[in-house]
Parts: C-alpha cells; sequence; structure tokens
C-alpha cells in the first residue's frame, strides 16, 4: 500500500539537514514527490510530499525513523497522512 | 503539491499551540443480547460483551492519533441504558451492572463508560426505578461509569416525579462520595430532550435506534477558534467574526469526519456521527469563556455574553454542518465550569453567575455543566434548577442538562478538585427563595403547545 503523506520539518538552520531527513526516506523505500523549503531569520522550514511503501516498512516504523533524526539534528520533524490537510482545507 | 505550504503550517499551529484534538472517539455497544433474569448472568454478559466488543478501541485510535498527528483525547464506550437490562431481572439491585461496565471499561483501557441510564420523561417504569435507586451507590463503587437520566421532552413534558426522585439522587450521590471531593455527581446527568447518539460525557448512551455498534466522533478545538477570533482587528463587525468561525469550524469538523471513517473502517462497525462541539478543558486557552472575551464581552458572564454565545453557537453549527453530513446532537458550545478555565475565573470574580448560565443555555450545547453549589442546598431547590433548565430545553425543543455537584460541607467560596478533565469548581451561590411546595406537587408539567407539530 502506497500512502501519501506530509513531512514538515521546523527548526534552527543547519547543514546537512535535507540531506539526513532524505537519506532516512531513501533507506525506508520512501519516495519524495514535492518538496518546498525555505529559510527565514535562520528558520529552516521545509514541506515534503511523500509516498511511503508501507509493504516494505510500516508508517509507524517510519515515523519512529524520523523520530530518531529529529532527536539527533535538533528539529522539529512530523509525518502525517496526507488526507488530513486535504480534508481540513478542501471541500 | 496539492496541498499549500501555508496550509500545511496552519494544521501544525492548530494542533501545536492552539490545543485542536479530536475530544472523543465512543463505541456506541448495544446491549440488549446481554439481557438475564438472575442479574449475575445478565452483568456476566455485560461484562464479557463489552470487554470482547472494545478491544481494539484503544489500540486502533492511538494508531490513528500518531498517523495523522491530530490527538485524540479520549476513548469512550456508551452502551444502551442499564434500566432496558434491569427491568428483565428478578432481582431490584442494578448495582452488579454498573460494577461489570467499570471492569470492562478497566479491561480495554477507556476512562469512561456511559450508560447506566434511565429514560423516564413520561414515567418511571420498573428498570428506570432500579436504575435511579442504583445510582448514589454506583457512583461511589465505580470509577468509570457515567450515570444520565432523561426526565423531560418536549413531547412528554417535565416529569416533575423524577426532577425530585433525580434532585434526591443528586445530593445523595454527592453525601457517598463526599471523601472524594463528591465526584459522583461529576459522572451523573440530567437531561431534557437526551440525544442518544451523544458521544460526551457523562450523557453518552446507546440509544435504541443504533445499530449494534457504531463510532460516534466529539470534535473539539475551542483554543483554535479563539486564536481566529483574537487574530481579528478590534473594529472587526461581528458578521465577520461569525465568518470566521464558521471557516474554523469547517476544518474542525473536517478533522473529526476523517477521524471518524477511519475509526470506524478499523474497527469494522457502522460510522455514526460527528458532534461539532466545542468542549472546553481545564488547559489555559483550551476556553469556551476566553472565545467569549476575545469578542470583546469584558468577562464572561457581563453583559453581551448570552448574544455572543448566540453567534458562537451558530457558526460552529453552520461551518461543522458542511464539514459532515452526520452531525450530532448536541453541536455547537459546551460551557462547563469546572472544565473552563475562563469559566472558572469569571465565576470566582462573580461575574458569572448561575442564573446567567441558565439564561446562556438557552442558545448553546446542553446546560448548567459541572457547577458546583453549597453542600447544604435542599433537594428541593435543586429539583428547581432541574424544573427550569428542562423547562428550557422542553420549550425551545432543544437538549438542556443539569449536572450540579452538591459540595458536602463546604460553602461559597471554597472548591472542589476532581484533577484531569473534570478540572475544578468554584463553590458557586444559589438563589435561595426556591421554596418546597412547587418541587414536591410532582406530576407532570404538560408538554408546550409546540410540542403538537403533526
Amino acid at each position: 500500500m502506497r500512502t501519501p503523506a506530509i513531512l514538515s520539518v521546523l527548526g534552527e538552520d543547519r547543514v546537512g539537514i535535507v540531506a539526513s531527513v532524505s537519506k532516512v526516506l531513501a533507506e525506508s523505500h520512501a519516495n519524495i514527490e514535492d518538496i518546498r523549503q525555505s529559510i527565514i531569520g535562520g528558520i529552516f522550514s521545509m514541506t515534503m510530499l511523500v509516498t511511503v511503501d508501507e509493504e516494505q516498512l510500516p508508517f509507524e516504523e517510519l515515523q519512529a525513523r524520523l523520530a530518531v533524526i529529529a532527536e539527533e539534528i535538533g528539529l522539529q520533524i512530523t509525518l502525517q497522512r496526507e488526507d488530513v490537510f486535504r480534508y481540513m482545507h478542501r471541500i | 503539491m496539492h496541498i499549500t505550504p501555508e496550509e500545511i503550517v496552519e494544521t501544525l499551529l492548530m494542533v501545536q499551540q492552539q490545543n485542536l484534538d479530536i475530544r472523543t472517539v465512543t463505541l456506541g455497544l448495544s446491549l440488549r443480547q446481554c439481557a438475564h433474569r438472575d442479574v449475575a448472568v445478565a452483568s456476566r454478559n455485560v461484562y464479557e460483551h463489552v470487554a470482547r466488543a472494545a478491544e481494539r478501541l484503544v489500540p486502533v485510535t492511538r494508531a490513528i492519533e500518531a498517523e495523522y498527528g491530530i490527538p485524540v483525547v479520549n476513548r469512550r464506550i456508551s452502551v444502551t441504558p442499564i434500566a432496558d437490562l434491569a427491568a428483565v431481572c428478578d432481582s431490584s439491585d442494578a448495582v452488579p451492572f454498573a460494577e461489570a461496565l467499570d471492569r470492562a471499561a478497566r479491561e480495554v483501557g477507556v476512562d469512561f463508560i456511559g450508560g447506566f441510564s434511565a429514560l423516564v420523561h413520561k414515567g418511571i417504569g420498573e428498570g428506570g426505578r432500579r436504575v435511579i435507586e442504583a445510582i448514589p451507590q454506583a457512583m461511589a463503587t465505580t470509577e468509570r461509569v457515567c450515570s444520565s437520566v432523561n426526565v423531560a421532552t418536549t413531547r412528554a413534558g417535565i416529569n416533575m416525579d423524577a426532577v425530585l426522585a433525580m434532585a434526591h439522587t443528586v445530593r445523595a450521590t454527592a453525601e457517598a462520595t463526599a471523601d472524594r471531593d463528591c465526584i459522583g455527581c461529576a459522572k451523573l446527568v440530567v437531561f431534557a430532550n437526551m440525544v442518544e447518539d451523544n458521544p460526551f460525557m457523562a450523557g453518552a448512551v446507546h440509544g435504541s435506534g443504533e445499530p449494534d455498534a457504531v463510532i460516534n466522533v466529539g470534535i473539539s478545538g475551542p483554543g483554535v477558534v479563539r486564536a481566529i477570533v483574537s487574530a481579528l482587528a478590534e473594529d472587526a463587525d461581528l458578521t465577520a467574526v461569525a465568518e470566521a468561525i464558521k471557516g474554523t469550524a469547517f476544518k474542525i469538523t473536517r478533522a473529526g469526519e476523517l477521524v471518524a471513517r477511519e475509526a470506524a473502517k478499523r474497527l469494522g462497525v457502522e460510522r455514526g456521527i460527528v458532534d461539532l462541539s466545542l468542549a472546553p478543558t481545564p488547559a489555559e486557552g483550551d476556553s469556551v469563556a476566553e472565545i467569549i472575551e476575545a469578542m470583546g464581552v469584558g468577562r464572561c458572564g457581563g453583559p453581551g455574553t448570552t448574544a455572543a454565545l448566540a453567534l458562537l453557537n451558530d457558526a460552529v453549527k453552520k461551518g461543522g454542518a458542511m464539514g459532515t453530513s452526520s452531525t450530532g446532537g448536541l453541536s455547537g458550545a459546551f460551557i462547563p465550569v469546572s472544565e473552563d478555565a475562563g469559566m472558572i475565573r469569571a465565576a470566582e470574580s462573580g461575574a458569572l453567575t448561575l442564573e446567567k448560565l441558565e439564561a446562556m443555555t438557552a442558545v448553546c450545547s446542553v446546560g448548567l455543566d459541572m457547577i458546583a453549589i453549597p453542600g447544604d442546598t435542599t433537594a428541593e431547590t435543586i429539583a428547581g434548577v432541574i424544573a427550569d433548565e428542562c423547562a428550557i430545553g422542553v420549550v425551545n425543543s432543544k437538549t438542556t442538562a443539569v449536572r450540579l455537584i452538591p459540595a458536602i460541607g463546604k460553602d461559597v467560596g471554597d472548591r472542589l478538585s476532581f484533577g484531569g478533565l473534570l478540572g475544578e469548581a468554584p463553590v458557586m451561590p444559589v438563589n435561595q427563595w426556591a421554596g418546597t411546595i412547587f418541587a414536591r406537587r410532582g406530576g407532570r408539567l404538560p408538554a408546550p403547545l409546540q410540542s403538537l407539530r403533526n
């Protein structure tokens, strides 16, 4: 089952954030469909649309892996199934 | 990307800073198949059925919460009014049913189970009488069981015998739990026009028109609405305020709709209703009173409060109605005193009185909720308060309820503290001119003319 999800990363900018996050995604068979990224006043903000291959890796396992990275690089990372945004903001 | 970064940030902010949550996912279960003449057998049936049917409720909703990133605060169960089962038994003691429900709730990990209930709006049947008699002991000996009794409807009028019986029951329940700040009364609610798909405690029951198992979801998010109202310019007119609340209510409801769909699908049960309510918690910022104050009323309870609440309630319903086609029966704003930091402040400062709360209940969901009153308040006075509140519900064809907590041994200025979501309540003064003759007359206050709608 391929599950679309939104990954968001927020925190102080530093070298290697995109690399760390995308490395975890690649290792987890999650495909990056789209990326938006900005740095405003030193705050790094990134949102990604990814598809999670749940047959390869369960959703909660990917969340757990991202939580480890979030801890390591000191940023806030959330991964949520995409429906929640589509539901809340679209009629 | 179909979804804009702004929308993503908005959703994250709603959850992380403005306390957006799904207040409750409630599994409604029919217990009709558990009936038996022997109360021991019947209550064992109840325990086994609930424990088995609700086994996956907590893990499934936890998974949904993690995957969608929207907190589900409570997982609860509602069951067929126990009066229906108690009526079948040879024994007149209904307490074993409450104990069975309590054990089952603990077993599956839910904090409350609702349905130790009776509907007696037109007359008190044997099952109803047994449940009402058992309430004080049931509320004292169980932790998680909630009780509700419907004493009035627009079609039937107000059963004043039941009103007085419930006033005595409220006092007896307070006395039975006096050593724990009278917490029994926090789990007991007296209704007019009770709805039978209500996911909110203490009034949740699984009505007789419902399927065998159903998922009902109650949404919340007063913090989100307050943030939207606070962000408006001071000179934004009230049409703009209503519009802003409506848009937000839509988004919150959609989140609830999604959770309801997923939960029902994964549990393999029918999807029931989404109740579009704003239900506060004691947490700072998660307050309905603060929305009213953000609209510009000096302190909740002051002049303008009822109008502001009417606007809020209506805008929530309008926004929410677009978000789901299965709207729940209590949709609107809840105004429990103990569970709302802003209400507590307003009550303590004297801005908010019992009479003003009564007026507010004419335009919002439910009614006089989680209000501590002096411990020496007589049953006749409580009956008067219940009757007044029922009259508002019956005449206006809406649900109203009373959840009063006589603070045994305490008086105005003291406090009751329940902890957790039930919060803490300052003891509020009660008008001392109730009299006793009215409450003791009994009989039925006839249904109003608007009940003749056919």
